[in-house]
């Protein structure tokens, strides 16, 4: 087991009040896993990511803990965390092409980022340019400037630094969107190489592109508004998902390549609730087509089969049970 | 690279080239004709006004036709030949600020460095600190905010009138002679304090709120936060951001350095030190073209000088100009 993740809710603090843009999320990466996380443009898969990563001014850890390879990180105690980040847990940021100082060499700044993890430059440096020469580049860009670099150049280099420590967990966020379909695919098939040569033992893909992820993610994770709807293998939430929500956002993709953001809108009517005072029960029920009284209570994150989880009444094992005179009837209804 | 500087130097020729034909042309399209209202003072002595009007006709070369007086005045340029100062005749101009223009080095350039240096520090302190950004970024503005004029005055009410801890007029004794003995460096030195100290405050305020702001926005900067992301310590994050806030304020360095030759005037003026800002005043007051046309070629001089060191410099520590640099070269 790399990462678990237990009831992790991160807030942002803002004037209005707290927006809670991730909510009592739970779920586990195993080694070895690549797993994707989808969901419409703010419903919290970076805040997910740059969390567990490094919280900033105005994130909040209000709840939940982040277990990696049976160690609890210290998310709040941003000093402890330092000696983690990089060398256990890593990250390709959303911004990667700007992510580098555009007056230092890159090879400066590869030697003062190890330098700060107490690991000499001359160590990797063998490492570092075979690992250049794997995605592509030459090992000249360690004497340029990173505006000498194209933006694809700029990304790979970050994501060949950031995995240069072998962490055991990496976060790619958004690593493809700026990218044309080819050097998508061939980024895709860098994060499968860098986790079969053992350079990162399990890793979060953040994406838009649903298709990058049929590509390359082992399993796929679906959020909305703040919570988790559905994770199971990718095969699974591409030709089989369960939640009313993933269901309309695979099904608004009639091709491969096109990006659900463009399309899901027109799929799905009405927009995500503001996560600044989110609905009750289930955040999706207004926009669901299947949404019935029992979905004014939150329904849980449950396993329906093994390894594939959704956080649906109509799913729900419990909703028979529990409450089984009210909602029984109208779910099987509405699965029908 | 060649290219490059080639074009440089090429647009420097230029620039100079018309300003030095625009201050060639000031006396000549200046209303009122100032060399008649010089005249009227040897009103009382005929023989001396003719003389005078004589000589200045012909170093004007108002006799000659315009081009032919152009002409003559780039050949004085090059011979380093400004004419003669009409205040402090019989004197050439080039003499005369050479005599000023000392005092006005020794005061104002260490008054620019140190400036620099503190105000920089200040500024990057603040900018990472909330308790002395909250002292001194208010005191920065009030201190920059405040009339300079004022600032100097009330150092030299206070400290020089009042207190007479500190000589608060001239740039040595009077009635001394400048020679290099030690009590006459000292005496230079007590009167060089007050204006000194006021005019480094002054510039200090400046420095300290342009460093804290370039400071604040380059810690927001994606490779800022990346670095923070990897778990880089504070140290590392703030050199590179100390050392990428640097460069906007070498520009400011470079210019305040180059306009130096214009003198600090009001400084110069509270404090009645004799330096160029304090010639000037006294040229302009006094309709001295010649020693105005002086000053202002050594202004265009200065301004030029330290446009083209700062070019160089960049293409030194920056590599974002030497990128386009090679961009440009093709
Ligand atoms: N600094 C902030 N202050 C307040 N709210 C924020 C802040 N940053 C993000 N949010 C809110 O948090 C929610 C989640 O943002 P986040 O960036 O995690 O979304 P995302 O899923 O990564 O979106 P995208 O796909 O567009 O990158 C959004 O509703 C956003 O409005
Ligand atoms: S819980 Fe109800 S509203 Fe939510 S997705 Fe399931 S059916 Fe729709
Ligand atoms: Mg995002």
């Amino acid at each position: 087991m790399s990462l678990r993740v237990e009831g992790l809710k991160i807030y942002y603090r803002t004037l209005y009040g707290d927006v809670k843009a991730v909510d009592d999320v739970s779920f586990t990466v195993d080694d070895g896993e690549i797993m994707g996380i989808a969901g419409e443009s703010g419903c919290g898969k970076s805040t997910l990511g740059n969390g567990i990563m490094r919280l900033d001014g105005r994130m909040r850890k209000v709840g939940g803990t982040v277990e990696l390879d049976g160690v609890e990180l210290p998310i709040g105690d941003d000093r402890a965390m330092d000696r983690l980040r990089y060398k256990e847990l890593s990250i390709i940021p959303q911004y990667a092409m700007s992510a580098l100082n555009p007056t230092r060499r890159i090879r400066t700044i590869t030697r003062d980022l190890l330098k700060t993890k107490k690991v000499r430059y001359s160590a990797e440096i063998e490492e570092f340019r075979r690992r250049l020469d794997l995605v592509g580049l030459d090992e000249k860009v360690l004497r340029q400037y990173p505006i000498e670099l194209s933006g694809g150049m700029k990304q790979r280099i970050v994501m060949v630094i950031s995995t240069l420590l072998n962490p055991s967990l990496l976060i790619a966020d958004e690593i493809t969107s700026a990218l044309d379909v080819s050097t998508q695919r061939a980024v895709g098939e860098m994060i499968i190489e860098f986790r079969d040569r053992g350079y990162v033992k399990s890793v979060m893909v953040i994406t838009h592109d649903l298709s990058i992820l049929a590509q390359i993610s082992t399993t796929i994770l679906v959020m909305y508004a703040g919570k988790l709807a559905e994770k199971a293998s990718a095969d699974t939430i591409i030709n089989a998902p369960l939640h009313p929500y993933t269901q309309l956002l695979i099904s608004s993709l009639p091709e491969v390549g096109v990006r659900y953001e463009d399309r899901v809108l027109s799929g799905i009517v009405g927009t995500p609730p503001s996560l600044l005072d989110p609905p009750e029960g289930c955040r999706f029920h207004d926009r669901c087509p299947f949404a019935f009284e029992r979905c004014h209570e939150e329904p849980p994150f449950d396993e329906v089969a093994p390894g594939h989880f959704v956080a649906c009444w109509l799913r729900s094992k419990s909703s028979v049970s529990a409450d089984a005179a009210a909602a029984a009837p109208v779910a099987d209804g509405g699965e029908g | 690279m060649r290219r490059y500087f080639l074009k440089k130097i090429s647009i420097y020729l230029l620039t100079f080239w018309v300003a030095v034909t625009i201050d060639w042309g000031i006396p000549r399209l200046m209303p009122g004709n100032p060399l008649q209202v010089f005249l009227l003072k040897f009103r009382a002595q005929p023989d001396a006004a003719k003389y005078l009007q004589a000589y200045f006709y012909k170093a004007f070369g108002f006799n000659e036709p315009l081009w032919k007086q152009y002409l003559y005045y780039w050949d004085g340029i090059f011979h380093w030949n400004l004419g003669v100062s009409m205040f402090y005749y019989p004197t050439p101009v080039a003499t005369v600020i050479g005599q000023h223009i000392f005092y006005t080095m020794g005061l104002l350039v260490p008054a620019i460095i140190c400036a620099y240096f503190v105000g920089n520090r200040l500024g990057a302190m603040a900018a990472r600190r909330k308790v002395l950004d909250n002292s001194i970024l208010p005191a920065s503005y009030l201190i920059s905010g405040t009339p300079y004029q004022w600032f100097a005055m009330l150092l030299a009410f206070f400290l020089g009138a009042l207190w007479h801890l500190l000589p608060e007029s001239n740039a040595f004794a009077f009635g001394t002679t400048p020679v290099w003995t030690w009590t006459f460096i000292g005496n230079f030195l007590e009167h060089w304090i007050l204006p000194f100290l006021s005019l480094f405050f002054i510039m200090l305020g400046g420095w300290a709120i342009g460093m804290r702001n370039l400071i604040i926005y380059e810690l927001e900067s994606d490779y800022a936060h990346w670095l923070q992301m990897l778990g880089s310590p504070a140290r590392l994050v703030r050199r590179y951001a100390y050392r990428n806030a640097v460069l906007p304020q070498l520009t400011g360095l470079a210019l305040a350095l180059g306009t130096f030759v214009a003198g600090q005037i009001v400084t110069e003026i509270v404090f009645n030190y004799q330096g160029v800002g304090l010639l000037f005043f006294n040229a302009i007051t006094n309709s001295d073209i010649f020693l105005m046309q002086g000053a202002f070629l050594l202004v265009i001089i200065g301004v030029l000088v330290a446009n083209f060191v700062i070019d160089i410099v960049y293409v030194l520590v920056d590599p974002r100009t030497r990128v386009s640099m090679m961009g440009a070269e093709g």
